[in-house]
């Protein structure tokens, strides 16, 4: 034990220590940071400049009403131009598209016959956006010539907002699902990170005793078995120290901006119309119901799950990593063996995001929160949406005897791997080290 | 003479491939052992038997006279052949951190690692980072990291490679240091001039057997073909070349002399003693140099692995 708290130590010291590591500590929340404001602000950027369409009413429906601008939309009338002319001045002046409006009888025809002329493809909301304004025109002339008031019309519609509650009568909000389905692809996708990053280094640090040759000196000393589990365990801790400081600042610099934020919003405040700060109370009236749905989570056992998945899935796949690494000379060498490994990574993380987020309890995620190299991200997504105890004991059941027999695997590899130079080995061989 | 290494009928196999076949060794306490044999042979896996790091197929080993297990690992100190140290660590840290790994307190290795850095002159080292040293330089950190927790029994592989001599001969007063403190020392080498000057006892491993084992001495006797290398001063070399050899078993022999002789060699005839022989000689010539051809380890190698 004496031993392995040694190379612990010394593992955890030696990534740590490390320049790139420090610096990559510290820098990697800024460039996260950085690159969301980027995309923020280059995502404001686009919709800020609003796109002319021009349009062409042969069938002297239509008002300027209709084609009131918006954000997105602004409009040119081109009517009294044929068709043609219209084509010609649009390509002449530039604008984003022409739309065309047949002159018919029957405003079916009309609806059916509407064209779209642009020189690029039509952005889909755009269209989608055009064709709901003359839908409504075309609905309101029908219904008016059925000899409905427009006045009428407008008192027949509703707005319905569906309050939701729980049968104890506790409200909830709406996006309690969204809320739950970042909390859980959040924990899932960190999992990924951690295993591919940290993983990647245990490989590298195996590979590092194996080339400079020093690991005959040390299992000399040592069990192969205490020095794998040392390395992983070490480097775990590193990760963790790492991904502890990340989330520290990532928060402190979002605590920062929100202070900032807030003393604008509140100087924008003052400029607002009564309506105005009602819808907005409204919405952080949300705000609150979101935030306190989270807070009733079972946040405890949830974490709790979280560090048991998040260590069950770092040890299972960190000593496949670190038998990889013993198999090799070399990095270039371990493309071969990296395939099947990160494989399931990644359809862990396509299944989450495409199953558990619509339906957290349908049998394609039960399933793959059951199989040990996926149910580290699987399950963690789906643990926000409430699993059944059972399931969860079957499942941590599994990955603990999974991760177990992983060990045991790697170790036997690893063994055998780390005294071998030169020839780069085959599956083949390595199944004949197991016999060793 | 008492060992404090027994192998005993050790076999070893790689898939097909038979490593040691029915080895069985023993190393005198305090004595050097050299551990001889051809590239190849199986001595790299006797000693990495001998250090837990691969297990035996079958057979036993006794450390100091009980069965070899992990505790053990503390009394036997490794120098392999592919050798190397972290390169990004510091000299000092490291040679604790290995120190310890063997389960030498800290304030102990502390202690002991300056004394030895102090003896090679490289106490400035410590906070250097070993990738900073030349080859030489990491060499002796080596050998330091493998005496500093003073094993009872050594194993040293090719332990002269990449010093220059002088410093090679720094390793060897040490190693004779440890020796007269008590040390075993088993010593697995392909430089038979220093099989000859340090080894008192050898082993020689071929193609996974053992074909030799015993004191140096013992085994040149046992190699030794009672040739004499004789000079004789004569003005007719030829015609007394062609008489002796109507009388004798005789070659000609070439050796340092600062005398313009005869230089011949003759096997000792059955029934001759040496006098026998000097006598004959000295009656048809003076006799200016008369020694029996002792074979050296380099001579007996050869022929060892060439007759098995």
């Amino acid at each position: 034990m004496k031993k392995l708290q040694l190379i612990i130590v010394r593992e955890f010291l030696a990534k740590v220590r490390n320049k790139t590591f420090i610096i990559m500590t510290f820098l990697s929340p800024l460039l996260i940071i950085g690159f969301t404001a980027l995309i923020v602000f280059l995502g404001k950027m686009n919709n800020e400049t609003a796109k002319v369409v021009a349009y062409v009413d042969d069938s002297e429906l239509f008002t300027n009403e209709d084609f009131k601008e918006n954000e997105q939309l602004s409009f040119l009338d081109f009517s009294g131009m044929t068709l043609e002319e219209a084509k010609a001045e649009a390509l002449k002046s530039n604008v984003y598209g022409l739309v065309y409006i047949p002159k018919n009888d029957s405003l079916q025809l009309i609806a059916k016959q509407l064209q779209f002329f642009s020189s690029d493809s039509p952005n889909s909301s755009i269209v989608r956006n055009i064709e709901r304004r003359i839908e409504e025109r075309l609905t309101k002339i029908k219904l008016s010539e059925m000899g409905i008031l427009p006045s009428q019309i407008e008192q027949s519609k509703y707005e319905v907002d569906v309050k939701l509650s729980n049968f104890t009568g506790e409200s909830r909000s709406k996006f309690v699902n969204e809320m739950k389905a970042v909390v859980g692809s959040i924990a899932g996708y960190f999992i990924m990170l951690f295993i591919l990053i940290y993983g990647t280094m245990v490989m590298r640090s195996v590979i590092e005793e194996k080339t400079s040759r020093i690991i005959e000196v040390i299992i000399s000393s040592v069990k192969p078995f205490e020095l794998m589990m040392g390395k992983v365990l070490g480097t775990a801790l590193a990760g963790l120290l790492q991904f502890v400081v990340w989330i520290i600042v990532i928060t402190g610099i979002f605590f920062f901006l929100a202070v900032f934020f807030d003393v604008n919003l509140a100087a924008d405040r003052a400029d607002m119309t009564a309506e105005q700060l009602a819808a907005l109370s409204e919405s952080s009236g949300q705000m609150q119901l979101v935030f306190m749905e989270f807070m009733n989570l079972p946040l405890l056992s949830i974490l709790l799950l979280y560090i048991f998945y998040f260590i069950g899935g770092f040890l299972l796949y960190s000593s496949l990593y670190a038998a990889i690494g013993a198999a090799v000379d070399n990095e270039t060498d371990t493309q071969q063996f990296m395939m099947p490994v990160i494989m399931p990574l990644i359809l862990g993380i396509y299944v989450g995001f495409a199953t558990v987020l619509n339906d957290p309890h349908g049998p394609v995620s039960v399933i793959f929160s059951h199989i040990p190299f996926t149910s580290p991200i699987v399950m963690l997504m789906r643990i926000p949406f409430g699993v059944s105890w059972w399931e969860l004991l079957i499942s941590m059941g599994i990955l603990i005897l999974t991760f177990i027999f992983m060990i045991w695997f790697a170790s036997k590899i690893y063994r055998i791997g780390i005294l071998m130079y030169g020839k780069k080995p085959t599956y083949k061989d390595l199944y004949k080290w197991l016999k060793y | 003479m008492s060992s404090i290494l027994s192998v005993k009928r050790v076999e070893k196999s790689f898939g097909n491939f038979k490593a040691l076949n029915n080895v069985s060794l023993e190393v005198a306490s305090g004595s050097i052992f050299g551990l001889l044999g051809p590239n190849g042979a199986g001595k790299t896996t006797l000693i990495r038997i001998i250090n837990q790091i691969t297990l035996p197929d079958s057979g036993e080993v006794y450390f100091d006279g009980k069965k070899l297990n992990q505790e053990d690992i503390r009394f036997i100190g490794y120098l392999p052949e592919e050798r190397g140290l972290y390169k990004s660590m510091k000299v000092g840290e490291q040679a604790l951190y290995l120190a310890q790994l063997k389960g030498l307190s800290k304030q102990e290795a502390v202690k002991r690692l300056k004394f030895w850095m102090d003896k090679f002159e490289i106490g400035s080292w410590w906070n250097k980072k070993v990738e900073e040293l030349s080859k030489g330089m990491a060499q002796k950190l080596q050998f330091i990291v493998t005496v500093l927790h003073q094993p009872k029994l050594l194993i040293l592989d090719e332990p002269f490679s990449g010093f220059d001599p002088v410093n090679a001969n720094l390793i060897k007063d040490e190693i004779l240091n440890l020796k007269n403190n008590g040390t075993t020392i088993i010593f697995s080498t392909h430089r038979m001039e220093s099989v000859e000057e340090l080894c008192d006892y050898i082993a020689l491993i071929n193609k996974s057997n053992l074909v030799l084992q015993g004191n140096l001495i013992d085994i040149k006797k046992q190699y030794k073909s009672d040739t004499f290398e004789v000079g004789l001063q004569t003005d007719a070399k030829e015609e007394l070349f062609k008489r002796l050899k109507n009388q004798f078993n005789v070659s000609y022999s070439n050796f340092k002399s600062i005398n313009n002789d005869l230089k011949i060699s003759i096997k000792l005839p059955e029934n001759y003693s040496q006098n026998d022989l000097l006598l004959s000689l000295t009656k048809q010539a003076v006799v200016n140099h008369f020694v029996e051809v002792i074979p050296s380890a380099n001579d007996i190698f050869i022929k060892a692995v060439q007759e098995n």
